[in-house]
C-alpha cells in the first residue's frame, strides 16, 4: 500500500481547508500552537505522541482528533519538516493511507502571508482501525541481520560531525539538511534523484534510515525516499539512542579534530 | 531598540560570473569512473584539485572545497548560499581562510558536484582553487578605503583573475602560483607570494599614470622567501604582460620534478634574481609584441556604486551594548571616505557558522553602502562603508550572534591553519591552538593593549607555512616531541616576522611543549613589559632583538630562550598527562600523516 502523496502544496491545503476535506495536523509545542496556527489544524506536539506510540494508542488519539481511516491528514512543524515526517510515520505505520506533509514549515508559511488563526480547533471523534505496517519499520535487531547485506542501504541522517564521531558500522551519512532546498523542506524530485545517486542509494535497494533518538530526521529521510518512489524504505525509529544503548557495535572516523573546525 | 525597515532587494550584484554549469557534471561523471577503477588515482587527484577539491585527513571519502572568492568581494546572497551549502554537504560551519577562500571542510566526495551545481546558482566556481594553477587572485580588503593607498587595485585584480581563470596558460604549471595585490606597504603581503602588487602612481608629463610596483619569487613554505621587485614602475599596461610573461617562465622553467622545490621561489634562487629578472623583461617584451592588439586585461572602469542605507530613525544611545567602545577600537578603521568605517568581523581562526554567515549577509545588506563584503587576510571578514552613527547598532547585531568579540586588528586575533582537524600533513591542532590563544586573551583583555596591537600570532601546524607563522611577530609550527617513550605536541616558535616594507621571515627561537605556548607568550609579553622603552611597542621591541639592535637587558633571541628554558621542562607523565594530549584532544598524543597535496 502506498501513499496518495509525500507532500502537499500550500495551494492544494488551502482549498482542502476550505472544503472541510482534510485533517491538519500541527505539531508544534501546544504553547506555540496556541499562538498561532493554520486555520482548522489541530495540535498534536510530538512529545504528546512520543510518549506512548504503540498503534492502539495513536488510534485512539487520530479518533480523537476526528481522523478516521479514510481522511485525508497533513501534518506541518516549525523543524525542518521532521517532527512532522515522525508524527506522519506514525500514522502510516499505524495503517493510514492517505497522509502527507506541508511541504513548508510554518515560519514559511507565515513569511509567505499565508491565513493564521488563534481559535483551537476540536472535532468529534471518529474511528479508526489498526492495521500496522511492519515493513515500514525496522527494529535493531532486524538491522543488525539485515544491514551488511546485500541490497540494503542504512543512511544516518543526522549532522556531519556527530556521525563523523560516531555511526553504525556500514552506514552512510546524508545529514537531514542535505534534503531540503532552501525554501522548502524537500527538495524538487530531479534534485533528490541525482544526489541520491551521486551517493549510490539506488532505488531498488532496501533502504533504512536512522537519525539521533526518536526517528524524526530520519522520518524526514523517509519522506524524501518516498517523494521520489522509492518502494522499499524503513524507518529505524529507535535510532542511534537505542542502538548505543544495546551496547551494539559503533565505528568513528579517527585521528582527525574535526570538531574544532566547527564554530558553535 | 528602533525597528530597521525591511530593504527591497539590493541591484548590485557582481559583474562577474565565476562558475561554469557543466563543470559539476562533468565532476560528477568523473568521480564516478574514478569510482568504478576507470581512472587511476593520481590522473583523478589532479582533476580534483584543478576543481577546487582538496583532501581530507586520512580518509578517501571527504574533500575540501575550497570556494574561490577573488579579491575577497563576496554578496550578501552569496554567503546565504554558503551557509546552505554547509548544512547540506558539510559540518555546519564554513571556513574563511588566509587567501580569501571560503572552504567547506568534511564534505563527502561525491557531493562535491552538488556543491559546484548550487555554486554556480551565485556566480562562485571552485575551479583552479588547488593544484598546479593560479589560485585565488588577492587584494587588500581594504584597497579603495586605505588611507595610504595611491589608487584602489580591486579592480585590477579582479581582472586579472578573470583573465586567468580557465587560461590554457595556467592549466599546468610547475606548481601552484599565487597573485597578492594590495593597497599600500602596510596591509598586504607582497613580498611573501610569487607575484605580489603594490598599486603606483607617477606624473608623466604632468600627468599622472598609473602602475604597480611588483615583486616576484617571494613565498612561504618549508622555506621561504622575501621577494625581489621587478622594476622601479610597471604602468598599467604592462599589468598584464608582465603577468603573463613572469608564469611563461616559470611554466618553461620550473621545476616538475623535485616536489619540494618547485614553487617559483626555487628558481628564483637557483637561477639568481638578475637572471631571472632579465628573463621575465625579455619574454614581456615578447607578450607584448605578440599579444598586444587581442590580449587586453578587462578593468572594470565604472564607478562603484556607494549608498547607505536609509532608515526611518536613529539608533537609541540608551541601548548602546556593552563592550561596545572595546569593540570599535580593536575591530573598525576609518576610511578615506572620512564618513565611513571598515569593520572587521572577529571569527576563530576562520570559521563561521551558516547561522553567522545568514546574519552577516543581512548585516551587509542594512550597513554597508557598498552592498557586499571582503574577505580578509587573517581568517576574518570585512564590512566596509559603514556609516559612523551605524556602528553601535551593527554591533549590537553582530553580538547577538556572537560576531562581536573584539580585537579583530589585534594581536588577540591569530591565525590557525587546518591542522589535524583535516589536513593530512598536520602534526598539531594549531586551529584549534589559535582558538584557545583568542579566547584565553580576550579573556584578559589583551585586545586593549596598545603596545600589542600590531603583533601577530600564526600558527601553523607542520612545518609548511599555511598558518603563515614565518611573518608573524610570534609564529608557531607544530611537530611532536618525545620523553622515554611517551610523544607529546610542541611547537617550534620564531619572533620577528613581518610582511610589510621590512618583510623578514622570523628567526627561530625554542620548541614550547604545545600546552605551554600561551605561557611562553605571556612570558615574552611581561619581559617586554619590563624591558621596552617609551612608545616601543611589542613588535619594535622583538624587531630590534631579532636585528641585532636591541636596546634592552635582553639583548638578543638567545637571552630570549633562556627566559622561556623553564617551559620546556618536561613533567613525568603520571604527574601531567595533560602535558601529552594535544588540544582538543583528551587522548596521548600521536604523529600521524598522509601524503600532502598542496604541502605549502
Ligand atoms: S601548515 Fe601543515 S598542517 Fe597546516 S594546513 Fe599546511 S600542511 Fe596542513
Amino acid at each position: 500500500m502506498c501513499s496518495l502523496r509525500v507532500t502537499t502544496d500550500a495551494d492544494r491545503l488551502r482549498t482542502e481547508l476550505r472544503d472541510n476535506s482534510v485533517r491538519v495536523i500541527d505539531v508544534r509545542r501546544a504553547e506555540d500552537y496556541k499562538k498561532d496556527h493554520i486555520p482548522k489544524s489541530v495540535n498534536l506536539p510530538l512529545a504528546v505522541l512520543l510518549s506512548d506510540d504503540d498503534p492502539q494508542r495513536v488510534a485512539k488519539i487520530a479518533q480523537s482528533l476526528g481522523i478516521d481511516d479514510q481522511t485525508p491528514v497533513v501534518v506541518y512543524d516549525d523543524t525542518f519538516g521532521a517532527l512532522a515526517s515522525r508524527v506522519a510515520w506514525t500514522l502510516e505505520y499505524l495503517g493510514h493511507a492517505d497522509v502527507s506533509l506541508l511541504e513548508m514549515t510554518y515560519g514559511q508559511w507565515k513569511s509567505l502571508g499565508l491565513e493564521t488563526d488563534q481559535k483551537e480547533y476540536l472535532f468529534g471523534p471518529k474511528t479508526h482501525s489498526v492495521h500496522p505496517r511492519p515493513e515500514i519499520l525496522a527494529s535493531a535487531d532486524y538491522l543488525e541481520k539485515r544491514k551488511d547485506q546485500k541490497g540494503v542501504i542504512l543512511v544516518d541522517n543526522r549532522e556531519r560531525l556527530n556521525y563523523l564521531e560516531q555511526h553504525i558500522p556500514g552506514a552512510i551519512n546524508i545529514p537531514y539538511r542535505t534534503l531540503a532546498s532552501e525554501d522548502r523542506i524537500l527538495r524538487p524530485h530531479d534534485e533528490l534523484k541525482r544526489l541520491l545517486k551521486n551517493r549510490g542509494v539506488v532505488d531498488d535497494a532496501e533502504v533504512i534510515t536512522y537519525c539521533g533518538s526518536v526517528g524524526t530526521l530520519s522520518g524526514l529521510a523517509y519522506y524524501a525516499l518516498k517523494s521520489i518512489d522509492y518502494p522499499n524504505v524503513k524507518l529505524y525509529v529507535r535510532s542511534f539512542k537505542e542502538w548505543k544503548g544495546l551496547n551494539k557495535p559503533t565505528t568513528k572516523q579517527e585521528n582527525a579534530d574535526y570538531w574544532d573546525l566547527s564554530a558553535e | 531598540m528602533s525597528k530597521v525597515i525591511t530593504k527591497p532587494e539590493d541591484p548590485r550584484m557582481p559583474a562577474i560570473n565565476w562558475a561554469r554549469g557543466e563543470e559539476a557534471e562533468n565532476f560528477a561523471k568523473t568521480v564516478r569512473l574514478y569510482r568504478q577503477g576507470k581512472i587511476d588515482a593520481d590522473s583523478f587527484r589532479r582533476f580534483r584539485l584543478q576543481h577546487g577539491a582538496y583532501g581530507t585527513r586520512m580518509t578517501d571519502d571527504y574533500a575540501m572545497v575550497r570556494i574561490k572568492i577573488p579579491a575577497g568581494q563576496i554578496y550578501p546572497h552569496q554567503l546565504e548560499k554558503i551557509a546552505h551549502l554547509s548544512e547540506a554537504f558539510s559540518i555546519g560551519s564554513a571556513h574563511v581562510s588566509t587567501r580569501q577562500n571560503i572552504q567547506l571542510h568534511w564534505v563527502v566526495l561525491e557531493d562535491v558536484s552538488e556543491i559546484m551545481r548550487e555554486l554556480a546558482d551565485v556566480g562562485l566556481t571552485s575551479r583552479e582553487a588547488c593544484g598546479n594553477t593560479v589560485r585565488n587572485v588577492m587584494c587588500s580588503p581594504l584597497a579603495g578605503v586605505c588611507n595610504k593607498e595611491e589608487f584602489d587595485a580591486t579592480q585590477y585584480a579582479i581582472a586579472t583573475a578573470k583573465f586567468l581563470l580557465r587560461n590554457p596558460l595556467n592549466q599546468a604549471l610547475p606548481r601552484k602560483f599565487k597573485f597578492n595585490f594590495t593597497c599600500c606597504e602596510d596591509h598586504g603581503m607582497v613580498r611573501m607570494t610569487d607575484v605580489g602588487l603594490i598599486p603606483q602612481t607617477r606624473t608623466i608629463d604632468g600627468k599622472p599614470q598609473r602602475g604597480f610596483k611588483v615583486f616576484l619569487g617571494g613565498g612561504l613554505g618549508n622555506k621561504s622567501f622575501v621577494g625581489h621587485q621587478l622594476e622601479d614602475f610597471t604602468p598599467e599596461e604592462d599589468l598584464l604582460y608582465t603577468s603573463i610573461a613572469v608564469i611563461r617562465v616559470f611554466d618553461r622553467l620550473g621545476d616538475r620534478k623535485n616536489s619540494a622545490r618547485n614553487r617559483m621561489r626555487y628558481l628564483v634562487d637557483q637561477m639568481g634574481w638578475e637572471t631571472f629578472q632579465n628573463l621575465v623583461l625579455k619574454e614581456r617584451a615578447i607578450v607584448r609584441v605578440t599579444q598586444s592588439v587581442i590580449v587586453k586585461l578587462d578593468v572594470d572602469t565604472a564607478v562603484q556604486d556607494i549608498s547607505s542605507p536609509v532608515r526611518i530613525s536613529g539608533f537609541d544611545d540608551k541601548s548602546i551594548p556593552d563592550g561596545f567602545s572595546r569593540w570599535r577600537k580593536t575591530n573598525t578603521c576609518k576610511q578615506k571616505q572620512g564618513d565611513y568605517y571598515s569593520v572587521s568581523v572577529t571569527l576563530e581562526a576562520g570559521d563561521v557558522t551558516a547561522n553567522q554567515l545568514r546574519t552577516l549577509a543581512d548585516v551587509c545588506r542594512e550597513f554597508s553602502a557598498e552592498g557586499h563584503a571582503r574577505n580578509g587576510f587573517v581568517q576574518d571578514l570585512y564590512l566596509r562603508y559603514v556609516q559612523e552613527s551605524d556602528l553601535p547598532r551593527l554591533y549590537s547585531r553582530l553580538l547577538k550572534v556572537g560576531l562581536a568579540n573584539p580585537g579583530s586588528l589585534t594581536m588577540v586575533h591569530p591565525v590557525g591553519c587546518s591542522g589535524t582537524t583535516s589536513c593530512n600533513l598536520a602534526l598539531t591542532n594549531s586551529h584549534r591552538l589559535a582558538k584557545e590563544i583568542q579566547r584565553k586573551f580576550i579573556e584578559m583583555r589583551l585586545d586593549e593593549d596598545d603596545d600589542l596591537r600590531d603583533t601577530t600570532i600564526k600558527i601553523s601546524g607542520c612545518p609548511n607555512s599555511c598558518g603563515q607563522h614565518e611573518i608573524a611577530t610570534i609564529g608557531f609550527y607544530g611537530g611532536g616531541s618525545r620523553m622515554n617513550r611517551d610523544m607529546y605536541p610542541v611547537y617550534q616558535m620564531s619572533l620577528g616576522g613581518r610582511s610589510d616594507g621590512q618583510t623578514m621571515l622570523g628567526v627561530s627561537v625554542i620548541r614550547i611543549p604545545a600546552k605551554r605556548t600561551i605561557s611562553a607568550i605571556l612570558k615574552i609579553i611581561d619581559t617586554y613589559k619590563e624591558n621596552k622603552k617609551a612608545g616601543e611597542s611589542l613588535k619594535m621591541w622583538i624587531h630590534k632583538i631579532v636585528t641585532g639592535h636591541a636596546d634592552s637587558k635582553v639583548k638578543s633571541v638567545d637571552d630570549i630562550k633562556k627566559i622561556l628554558l623553564p617551559l620546556t621542562e618536561v613533567p613525568a607523565i603520571a604527574a601531567d598527562k595533560d602535558f601529552y594530549s594535544d588540544y582538543g584532544s583528551d587522548s596521548h598524543y600521536h604523529t600521524r600523516t598522509g601524503k600532502g597535496e598542496c604541502a605549502a
